[in-house]
């Protein structure tokens, strides 16, 4: 549990003495050697160019992975409230936990101040947590990354999880990497899908992907997690696993693992768990945090663009655009065709002499799809077409067409939109029937 | 003594043109027209900002990645750079974000005392963001991740940041040394200059290997050593034509397309 020198391999060149914060190092007789100031802080072992120096426990801890048990996930809370990607990623963990054996349990894991956090262990296990561990101190009120790192990776050397998964949010994306460094362990980044049973991996891969399965047996007895992510904006997955080291680490994308229906009265353990962090282990100051309302973002930077085209019939078209793009957090785009007509500025143009788009959803709302318009944004990730004319070209891209009156099918979109979660869950209720 | 910055940056294919080595199911990157990553340019365009108001700065750019890697450095040199670094070996080839982040902090720790270090959030090809903070943890320095704003004081000892989150930001105090990972909306990065890049191809650029790096090459960097390893790696099943959504009532055509947008995660 501490720093050691390794005597044959100190060349005596002092690096590690400047490296050291607290003067716990002396050189005797040209080879360093620790005294007992030692904090155990650890500065001094990248500091060493000649390995001399030793973390005792990395070295004796040498992996049982078999010791290594049950999944956690981290419940990202924001000001008191758990962020969406927690409650999916608790239900995935608790799908992985029981393909993994019927005694592996999915457990939360929530950070924050004291008295902040336990009263969201009610949402975990209503969400189909098993158990939450709850580690509360007034330094952690806000996110920092060394206060959170500290008390996240000591906890994981502790108790040992065998997977730990975070959501790929601004701060899961900066924790999870210093946590996996802290333990020296993997961490796949922004993953979209998660396996444990070769067998399920071969199903997913057979009805989704184009590789071949032959050589991977259903029966296989490997419980290492499968984590598949796009690589190249999507163009390239690849499943990357870690089979050496654990636990076994991943960022996953919001949205895309499904939360399980929430069982009101469910209950789980909690354990409680307090940190040990000072205050000088923090070392930035979180002086604001600001909520902005979303700012007016260029047609480049959007993840959703509803344009309009010739269909709009005229520049009082546009307004149908506009109150669909401020209810769907969009911006508005154009034809070239409705700017030529001086229906809305020539900003507001995509296709090749306009703006080259690519956001998650395009809406071409009345454009019937000009190879000039479909050349800026045919790489959008979802193109949705609404137009008249059932010959249109532009369907010939869309992912999804609606033949119909746009003056009709828009303002029911925004009228359902704030519905969509609910739509969707009664369909999985209804094929789980 | 001169305030001393580095910048990590990468070199990623310009192209979707992709081609994966069937054997070792990894990029194969010769051949691939380059350039040097977007979030990249925007860390070394706040360096050399800082550096236009302290001429006493220094501006130390470092990659790691095959020789060819040489002419993203010569382009950094040409954008302003005072001083560029290779790290390339083939033992390092096959790394993931930890070996990776192995190879680069010894890099940084051979090139000497530093003050600030920028990175690039993320880089286009691998999207993964995990290098830069994986850099601050071997190092043991603070971060500051996704910024979007940057001041320092004049003694240079105090930073001042915008950090995005998906909803607004966070301001964030921090003091020097630190790792700081930058987004573009930070800056906008500014051009080569003519006479830069004519200097810039003239000058020389020195190479490290594992062996001046000291990293081990079995434990610390390369595919081996490696905590991840890439188990398959494809490409998606090819996208169909769409679908048409047919319905008695627009209700039922809009409750149809948001189902669907559902179901594809994108809402």
């Amino acid at each position: 549990m501490a720093v050691k020198i390794i005597n044959e391999n100190c060349k005596g060149c002092t690096l590690c003495v400047r490296a050291c914060p607290f003067e716990a190092i002396d050189m005797v007789d040209k080879i360093a050697v620790i005294n007992e100031k030692c904090t155990n802080c650890k500065q001094c072992i990248p500091a060493c160019k000649f390995d001399a120096i030793i973390d005792e426990e990395a070295e004796t801890e040498e992996v049982d992975l078999s010791v290594y048990k049950h999944v956690w996930v981290y419940a990202e809370q924001r000001g008191g409230a758990i962020m969406n990607v927690a409650l999916e990623l608790i239900g995935e963990g608790r799908r992985l936990a029981r393909e993994i054996g019927a005694d592996t349990k999915v457990y939360a894991v929530l950070i924050g101040d004291a008295g902040q956090t336990e009263p969201l262990c009610k949402d975990c296990f209503e969400y189909g947590a098993d158990g939450a561990y709850v580690l509360e101190d007034p330094l952690l009120a806000k996110f920092t990354t060394d206060g959170y790192t500290k008390v996240f990776a000591d906890l994981i050397k502790e108790k040992k999880p065998e997977i730990v998964l975070f959501g790929a949010t601004h701060i899961g994306r900066d924790l999870a990497p210093r946590v996996a460094a802290r333990l020296s362990t993997g961490l796949t980044a922004d993953c979209t899908r998660l396996d444990i049973k070769t067998s399920s991996y071969i199903d997913y891969a057979n009805k989704y992907t184009t590789q071949d399965t032959s050589d991977l047996d259903p029966a296989s007895e490997d419980h290492g997690l499968k984590q598949t992510r796009p690589a190249f904006g999507g163009n390239l997955m690849a499943t990357i696993i870690t089979p050496y080291t654990r636990p076994q680490m991943a960022t996953v994308r919001p949205g895309v693992m499904t939360r399980r229906e929430r069982a009101p009265g469910a209950t789980g353990e909690t354990v409680k768990v307090q940190p040990h962090l000072q205050a000088s282990d923090i070392r930035t100051q979180v002086m604001d945090i600001v909520k902005s309302t979303k700012e007016i973002v260029s047609l480049t930077d959007a993840d959703i663009i509803c344009s309009g085209g010739r269909g709009l019939g005229g520049p009082d078209g546009f307004n149908l655009i506009r109150t669909f793009a401020a209810k769907v957090g969009g911006v508005v785009g154009s034809s070239r065709a409705a700017v030529d007509a001086g229906w809305i500025d020539h900003s507001h143009q995509v296709g090749q002499t306009g703006t080259t788009v690519k956001p998650k959803i395009y809406f071409a709302c009345g454009i019937s799809g000009a190879i000039q318009h479909l050349a800026g944004m045919q790489t959008s990730d979802i193109i949705v077409a609404i137009n008249k004319d059932p010959d249109a070209p532009i369907f010939e891209v869309a992912d999804y067409g609606i033949v119909g009156d746009l003056f009709k099918v828009i303002p029911e979109i925004i009228a359902e939109w704030d519905k969509a979660g609910d739509l969707y869950e009664a369909t999985i209720d209804r094929s789980a029937e | 003594m001169a305030f001393q910055i580095i910048v990590c940056a990468k070199q990623v294919p310009d192209t979707n043109e992709i081609r994966i080595d069937p054997v070792k199911k990894t990029l194969i990157r010769e051949g691939v027209p380059s350039i040097l990553n977007h979030d990249d340019a925007n860390a070394l365009e706040e360096a050399l900002k800082i550096r236009d108001k302290y001429p006493d700065t220094k501006v130390t750019v470092v990659t790691m990645g095959p020789p060819q890697a040489k002419d993203m450095l010569i382009e950094c040199l040409a954008m302003g750079a005072d001083e560029a670094v290779l790290a390339s070996d083939r033992a390092l080839g096959g790394s993931d974000t930890w070996a990776t982040s192995n190879a680069l902090a010894a890099a940084i720790e051979k090139i000497g005392a530093f003050d600030l270090i920028f990175a690039g959030r993320q880089a286009i090809d691998g999207d993964t963001a995990q290098v830069g903070p994986q850099i601050a943890e071997k190092l043991g320095l603070p971060q500051v991740t996704y910024v979007t704003d940057f001041e320092i004081s004049d003694d240079r000892k105090e930073i001042t940041v915008k950090r995005a989150l998906e909803d607004g930001y966070e301001l964030i105090k921090l003091r020097t040394p630190c790792m700081l990972t930058a987004i573009k909306e930070l800056n906008t990065p500014r051009y080569m200059s003519v006479g830069g890049i004519v200097d810039a191809a003239a000058r020389d650029i020195p190479v490290w290997g594992a062996a001046e790096l000291g990293v081990d090459t079995e434990k610390e960097v390369g595919l081996d050593a490696s905590p991840t390893k890439v188990f398959r790696s494809f490409t998606p099943a090819p996208k169909g034509k769409g679908e048409m959504l047919e319905g008695d009532t627009e209700k039922e055509q809009a409750d149809k397309l948001l189902i669907g947008l559902k179901t594809k995660h994108v809402i």
